[in-house]
């Protein structure tokens, strides 16, 4: 189709002090497409976003809709507009319901008193969530629910705004395979209405699926735009990059079927979320944990950590009986954990790099009475350039970062020093493909020098590519164990869906 | 997480220029407020300036300042201390009681710092362990400390103490008032803590991201504790320095002081919602309160009206606070 673009963005920049994040990039929109924007972390991609929604102010260049140039210096011009978005990070209010979430700034009243007529927005806001096939209470309260239920909620709002243009920042970062599907065909349907989509993945198989064409930002820079009919995966990563790609699951670590087991946990339950759970983990394994959202994965990390009291059950480490009742008492015993929330549970946002990294670590840095400060440079600098984190320096402040590079740093800062037990919630959540074997080669290093790793992962390649053991979970119960040799992505998912009857 | 850090983790702007200014101020905005300040005062009036009256200004900010420092440590964690100003008239008439008793300087001295540790720890307890709401916890604690100081009492002030006991409050070191070396030995120390070690580092941690502290291993709970026992403890000192400068010690001593400790740590550019500020600040903060009520009382303003515009000052400082955050927003 040849006809008028629905949105253009012509030579933008954008400069932050100490980085040009937008260097005169331009993207062309039409209406019925669904627009891929790739590159690495960051590229750019979230600050061109945050322009065309009005959350960032450009410094030049000029956007345009359906060909007349317009003006968004604020989001509610961008609203007004008929632009929607949903943010890498989502953006929604902790403390209320879903159903205020999805109407928020637009809560209709009622009566007299001008209360905000709930029955109106429950209704509406269930039929949104049905619509992206969510099972969520709406009057919920949002910080209760679970990364992925967050995310249908956000998806709820954008479309409740019946946009135009729709821009998904990441949207299935947190999604199950499932859940990714129920998002596609929702994008589909809104093609054929002729609404513009912009669509932003790391996962490439995502982009070759769902996406029309595809358009590339390397470091600020535009590099093109073209039909995915045209394009291959090595084509993609190489403009993506400038570079030939590394090799995929990078394993440099054998497994030590009879090293000592360093973690064992014994008939752990917890309330309705864990129920009798029992696994070992040996030195120098890497053990993946499967299973859809909601399953009881993440709880099952916290309450190891020390995070979540546990009702029955026992933990063992290197061969002693432990209670954790705290995780500061878990990092003392050579436990760490990289959460899945990473802005929420994994990082200081107002803190710079170097505090952040060093954390975790005060007393290791503490030394003649004072933190020292070339001793946390030092750490900090080495694991910069270690994980590849694209930052201004050391002392830039996380909040500043992109997404997939406030990632690395989540799990820098456990790389400090090295744990006993490394357990990672999605720790390649939004994270580009290089980076991505790049942590994956670290997790496998770390084992080969003896650290025993769990990894929580929604993505069954990641978990079939990394993991010498792999236990599903379903309901709260381990439905299934299987080693790296058995497993499957078949038996994988019918562990995960059998509901828990092992 | 609260609502406005997630906006702010989402659409941080830090435009150019406009943010390393607002960055700027916050360093360096009380240092020139108070510059300005003096400048002003000195014109509109010549006493201004002389050393006496610039004595009187350090030896009034004092007290006010070491109670500051501590509250300090309390709102970087994100927490608020309304009871320090009790804690002062409490622990004042305690331990004029127990030098009337005993005679000795060092009893006294020891019970400042114990009385308020330890209605600090109270605090602290009911805030981290009870998960009281820190403004709740130290409401209770500002009555509970003012009715005892009255039950105690009996509503009589206890008064006359000899030079030994006053010297913490009055006495002079050569020409430097030892008042004025405490206070400065207590921010150094302050400063210290905060900026070289790993509690001042987890202190700020805890008031950043509080979830995200615990899972790095930081025991929350014991900093959040700790804090309000340091605001106890150096809020006891301060009564142990007033009761010295008056020479009596009346249960009704400190009323609204509170206010002024907060509004220097304020005006010293600290956020109200932590993990943001810096104990040079809150000094000069507590500097800038002392110049304006010195040039209003230069100026004879009538001391309501001296109410009014400190309590317009304390607003102006938490407006520009978050005025420099929404700018954040942009
Ligand atoms: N508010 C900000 N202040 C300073 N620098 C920023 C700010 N926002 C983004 N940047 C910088 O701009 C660059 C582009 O960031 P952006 O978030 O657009 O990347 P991205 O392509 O979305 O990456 P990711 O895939 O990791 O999400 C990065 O170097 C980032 O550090
Ligand atoms: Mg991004």
């Amino acid at each position: 189709m040849r006809d008028v673009p629905i949105l253009e963005v012509r030579n933008v920049t954008k400069r932050f002090p100490g980085v040009v994040a937008l260097n005169r990039v331009n993207l062309t929109v039409r209406p019925n497409e669904i627009h891929a924007l790739l590159g690495e972390n960051g590229a750019g991609k979230s600050t061109l976003m945050k322009i065309i929604s009005g959350a960032y102010q450009k410094d030049e260049g000029e956007i345009l809709l359906d060909g007349r140039p317009v003006q968004i210096s604020k989001p509610s011009d961008s609203m007004n507009l008929g632009i929607a978005i949903i943010y890498q990070d989502l953006n929604l209010i902790p403390d209320l319901s879903v159903a205020e979430n999805i109407f928020f700034g637009r809560l209709p009243h009622k009566g007299f008193l001008r209360a905000v007529d709930f029955n109106m927005i429950k209704h509406a806001s269930q039929e949104l969530l049905t619509r992206v096939n969510a099972r969520i209470d709406p009057m919920a309260r949002v910080g209760d629910l679970s990364v992925a239920d967050r995310q249908l909620v956000a998806i709820a709002r954008a479309l409740s705004f019946k946009p135009r243009v729709l821009i998904m920042d990441e949207p299935t970062a947190s999604l199950s395979a499932q859940e990714v599907q129920t998002l596609f065909d929702v994008m589909r349907d809104l093609k054929t209405q002729n609404v513009g989509l912009i669509f932003i993945s790391h996962h490439l198989e995502e982009i070759f699926e769902i996406a029309d064409r595809v358009t590339v930002l390397r470091d600020g820079q535009y590099v093109d735009s073209k039909p995915i009919d045209e394009l291959d995966k090595e084509t993609i990563v190489h403009m993506m990059v400038g570079r030939r790609m590394e090799t995929l699951y990078p394993r440099v670590h054998s497994p030590q079927p009879d090293s000592d087991v360093v973690l064992r946990v014994e008939g752990l339950s917890q309330g309705n979320t864990l129920h009798d759970i029992s696994f070992g983990l040996r030195r120098g394994e890497i053990l993946g944990i499967s299973g859809l959202v909601g399953s009881g994965r993440s709880e099952l990390m916290h309450s190891i950590f020390g995070g979540r009291p546990i009702d029955s059950g026992e933990i063992w480490l290197e061969g002693r009986k432990v209670q954790f009742h705290s995780p500061s008492e878990a990092v003392a015993y050579g436990i760490a954990l990289v959460p899945e929330d990473r802005g929420d549970e994994g990082l200081h946002l107002e803190m710079s790099v170097r505090e952040n990294i060093c954390l975790p670590h005060l007393r290791r840095f503490y030394q003649n009475f004072r933190i020292s400060r070339k001793a946390e440079e030092k750490t900090s600098k080495s694991l910069i350039s270690r994980l590849n984190v694209k930052t201004t320096g050391s002392e830039q402040l996380v909040g500043f970062l992109s997404g997939g590079n406030q990632q690395k740093v989540a799990i820098a800062k456990w790389l400090v020093s090295e744990p006993k037990v490394l357990i990672l919630d999605e720790p390649t959540k939004g994270v580009d493909v290089g980076a991505k074997s790049e942590i994956h080669r670290i997790m496998s290093e770390l084992a080969s020098r003896g650290v025993g790793i769990i990894m929580v992962s929604p993505e069954l390649p990641e978990i079939l590519g990394m993991s010498d053991r792999i236990l599903v979970m379903s309901n709260g119960r381990i439905a299934a164990e299987f080693s790296r040799a058995e497993a499957t992505p078949d038996k994988i998912m019918m562990a995960a869906t059998s509901g828990g009857a092992a | 997480m609260n609502m406005e850090k997630q906006i702010q983790s989402d659409s941080k702007d830090s435009s150019g220029a406009r943010e390393q200014f607002s960055g700027f101020v916050r360093q360096l905005g009380p240092t020139l407020g108070l510059i300005v300040l003096c400048i002003v005062a000195g014109i509109l009036s010549p006493v201004f300036f002389t050393v006496s009256n610039l004595m009187n200004i350090v030896l009034q900010v004092a007290v006010i300042a070491v109670i500051a420092a501590g509250m300090t440590f309390v709102i970087l964690t994100g927490g608020i201390d309304l009871s320090v100003g009790s804690i002062l008239g409490l622990t004042g008439v305690l331990l004029a009681g127990i030098f009337k008793a005993t005679g000795s300087v060092f009893l006294a001295v020891l019970s400042s710092i114990v009385i308020g540790g330890l209605l600090g720890l109270v605090n602290g307890l009911l805030v981290s362990y009870g998960n009281v709401p820190a403004f709740c916890a130290t409401l209770g604690m500002m009555a509970m400390a003012r009715g005892l100081a009255f039950v105690y009492t009996k509503g009589m002030p206890i008064s006359g103490f000899p030079d030994s006991f006053r010297f913490f409050g009055s006495a002079y070191v050569g020409a430097i008032p030892v008042p004025v070396m405490e206070a400065i030995l207590i921010f150094v120390v302050a400063w210290y803590i905060l900026t070289k070690t790993p509690a001042g580092r987890s202190i700020y941690a805890v008031g950043s991201n509080e979830k995200a502290s615990r899972l790095s291993g930081i025991k929350t709970d014991f900093y959040k504790m700790l804090v309000y026992v340091i605001s106890g403890v150096l809020t006891g000192f301060a009564a142990l320095m007033f009761v010295g400068r008056i020479n009596s010690a009346h249960p009704l001593a400190g009323q609204g002081y509170e206010l002024d400790a907060i509004a220097a740590v304020v005006i010293g550019g600290t956020s109200l919602s932590g993990g943001q500020g810096s104990i040079a600040g809150t000094f000069m903060g507590a500097l800038i309160m002392g110049v304006i009520r010195n040039a209003l009382n230069l100026l004879n303003v009538d001391a309501y009206w001296q109410q009014v515009v400190i309590g317009a000052v304390i607003i102006a400082a938490v407006l520009m606070d978050w005025r420099s955050k929404k700018q954040q927003l942009a």
